[in-house]
């Protein structure tokens, strides 16, 4: 019996200390969904890569990722809509160091519709999407939309807004554009990851809105570019500040990351909507990871750093088989320099 | 544990049977503490929830006061939030789905307990339990694919062409609205109704019946004018129970009624409620400010059940009073 025993203590001591052997190092970070396919993809990429070191990511969503890093219960963030000048100072005064910005992949949000006749791709402009979602423009033949559509046959009827009803990086970029291109957007409703719509009805998630649009006709609101891409949903193409009607592709998104690049701060804080370029698409942004310059830990530090040149070099390759557009070289190479300032 | 206190002696020297038999009353002491401590989590863990809810709305509560509940406004960029519009959709809807369900779950309950026969009552009743156990983001797909595009083609203009007059029934409708809302949760709420109310009407004792039909009534006399005032505090429990369950619906009510915060007297108009703004919201919701408005939406969610509870309480008290009936 007690030989058992022992025998019993013994294994489970080697099992024990095979797996502390073998125990990678685990780095966690929580915050955005809208990168949650590309990060689970990255992250299992290199712990296959360096069986050492394991990343493990939930997707909580922005607001409650830069809350996170802050307070300290992740050694990382991730958003969709960089932080603002409160939320830097905060991280600061808790954590006594600055937190990084550091763009992985860019996303873009579309233009979806229902109306009945029209099976074409429809054109946009920012003025008759600014005044679509203000609830001023309310017809769909509308002269701001029918301008920009000759040909097609518009309807007379009464157009249904759609947009999201969950906080959501999809709609920090979609009113973040709006805010650029109309005045009084910016002043009555302004850009936010939830804000106070004007009209419309609201639906949970890329699916909610594209399951009203699909029963409600006369209907538009606005989808992630990867969601509408992989659902073969029908979106309009949305004129650019160089007056061409880009329909979005990876192309195109990377474009308006391109075209902002000369002028992008140190910081990469920066929202590339409405950015120049003649083949930019204007509804664009970048997603970010929120990196802390301080690590404690110097394992850490070296592992999430060798993490990021392998994410802006080789991880790159797989953004497009997912869906998503890559940095351009301009980004990239800024990004390189900005590693070495992580302590 | 009686197993292991019976096994002690054995271990050692034999203790002497007194203080054994000592022991096991105070096992019976154990068990008492046992299952009060047990008793007392629920009050502990409702103090806990309060507390919780109320410190941590405490930036919203100082900023908005009892604004807070009859402001409109719910807008994070200028940080400015109101609970009024959630408040209406979270009544209204519940309100829809009781007037839905009351009259079918205790129509169904009395003739599943007193009108059927047992083989067909214990049948239907194994579909309800079914039901009642179904989640509810089920219900919210039926009513996605079901009751949205009905409720647009059919129920919409047949309401809308004879009673449009009235400002309940005033159009435009999108399929989404205080209306769908309601009737999925009618769907949802209806299987507690019957399963308890069905049980409560088994429970009225045989005599009561057997009396009534001895002075003459018919069957249905017996039942209707006997066995359900006999039951009425259960079958208003019952109805209590599905209010709370419509007041804190979140997945089912999110995806039909529509996410806009709107105070509108028509049905078909689409609304918002609080579980569904807090469940829509929290996840992305930044600065302090907004987070805690949710959270004190949580404590306005609460408060407003235990009140409708304490009414609730209030109204069996007093229906009792008057006569018919058991004591709760």
């Amino acid at each position: 019996m007690k030989r058992i025993a022992v025998l019993v203590v013994g294994v489970l001591a080697l099992g024990a200390m095979v797996w502390a052997a073998q125990s990678p190092l685990l780095i966690n970070g929580a915050g955005a969904s809208f990168p949650y396919p590309i990060y689970s993809k990255w992250f299992d990429e290199y712990h296959q890569k360096n069986p050492n070191i394991q990343f493990n990511y939930q997707s909580v969503g922005s607001g409650a990722g830069i809350k996170q890093v802050t307070e300290g219960t992740v050694d990382f963030g991730a958003t969709d809509g960089p932080m603002n000048d409160d939320q830097l100072k905060a991280f600061q005064d808790k954590r006594g160091s600055a937190i990084l910005h550091f763009p992985t992949v860019l996303g873009a949000a579309v233009p979806t519709y229902n109306v009945p006749g029209v099976s074409g791709a429809l054109n946009f402009t920012p003025e008759a999407l600014a005044g679509i979602f203000l609830g001023k423009i309310t017809k769909w033949n509308d002269p701001a939309i029918a301008g920009a559509n000759k040909g097609v046959n518009l309807p007379a009827n009464d157009i249904v807004v759609v947009h999201r009803s969950d906080g959501s990086g999809t709609t920090y970029i979609w009113t973040d554009y709006l805010s650029k291109i109309s005045d009084e957007w910016k002043s009555k409703v302004g850009k936010n990851t939830s804000v106070n719509w004007p009209v419309g009805l609201g639906g949970k998630g890329n699916e909610g809105v594209t399951g009203l649009i699909k029963q409600t006709p006369n209907s538009i609101g606005y989808v992630e570019l990867i969601y509408a891409a992989q659902n073969n949903i029908p979106y309009g193409a949305v004129k650019n500040s160089s007056g061409n009607f880009v329909k979005a592709d990876l192309a195109g998104v990377s474009a308006a990351a391109a075209g902002a690049a000369k002028d992008i701060p140190e910081d990469f804080r920066v929202s590339i909507t409405n950015a120049p370029g003649k083949t930019a698409y204007p509804i664009s942004s970048f997603t970010w990871l929120l990196i802390p310059q301080k690590f404690q830990d110097a394992g850490k530090r070296e592992a999430v750093k060798g993490f990021l040149k392998w994410m802006l070099t080789d991880g790159q390759n797989y953004a497009e088989g997912l869906s998503y557009a890559k940095l351009p070289k301009e980004i990239v190479e800024k990004e390189k320099k900005a590693i070495n300032s992580i302590q | 544990m009686a197993t292991a206190k019976t096994t002690l002696p054995n271990a050692g020297p034999v203790t002497g049977s007194r203080s054994f038999l000592s022991r096991l009353r105070d096992g019976d002491e154990i068990a008492r503490l046992t299952t009060m401590v047990f008793a007392a989590s629920v009050v502990l863990i409702t103090l806990l929830l309060v507390y919780e809810l109320w410190t941590g709305s405490a930036l919203a509560r100082a900023k908005f006061g009892l604004h807070f509940l009859v402001t409109r406004v719910w807008d994070p960029n200028i940080d400015q939030y109101g609970a009024l519009p959630f408040m209406y959709g979270t009544l209204v809807t519940s309100a829809v789905a009781l007037l839905i369900a009351v009259p079918l779950g205790i129509g169904a309950a009395i003739f599943l307990a007193e009108l059927a026969p047992p083989r067909i009552s214990d049948t239907l009743q194994f579909f309800i339990d079914l039901l009642a156990a179904v989640p509810s983001v089920i219900y919210g797909l039926l009513g996605v694919f079901i009751i949205v595009p009905l409720m647009r083609t059919v129920i919409f203009p047949a309401l809308n062409e004879p009673l449009g007059f009235m400002p309940f029934f005033k159009g435009p409708s999108y399929g989404v609205g205080f209306l769908t809302a309601g009737m999925v949760l009618a769907i949802m709420v209806i299987p507690y109704i019957i399963s308890v109310s069905r049980e409560v009407l088994l429970s009225v004792p045989r005599d009561q019946r057997e009396a009534a039909l001895a002075l003459g009534s018919t069957r249905w006399e017996s039942t209707w004018k006997v066995v359900v005032p006999f039951a009425k505090t259960g079958i208003l429990g019952s109805v209590f129970l599905a209010l709370a369950r419509a007041l804190g619906e979140t997945m089912a009510v999110t995806m039909v009624i529509g996410n806009t915060p709107t105070i509108s007297a028509s049905l078909f108009s689409p609304g918002d409620s609080i579980a569904s703004v807090i469940a829509n919201q929290f996840t992305e919701a930044t600065g302090d400010v907004y987070l805690q408005a949710l959270v004190e939406l949580g404590l306005v969610l609460f408060l407003m059940t235990f009140i409708l509870n304490g009414l609730a309480r209030i109204l069996i008290v007093v229906t009792t009073q008057k006569g018919s009936g058991v004591p709760v």
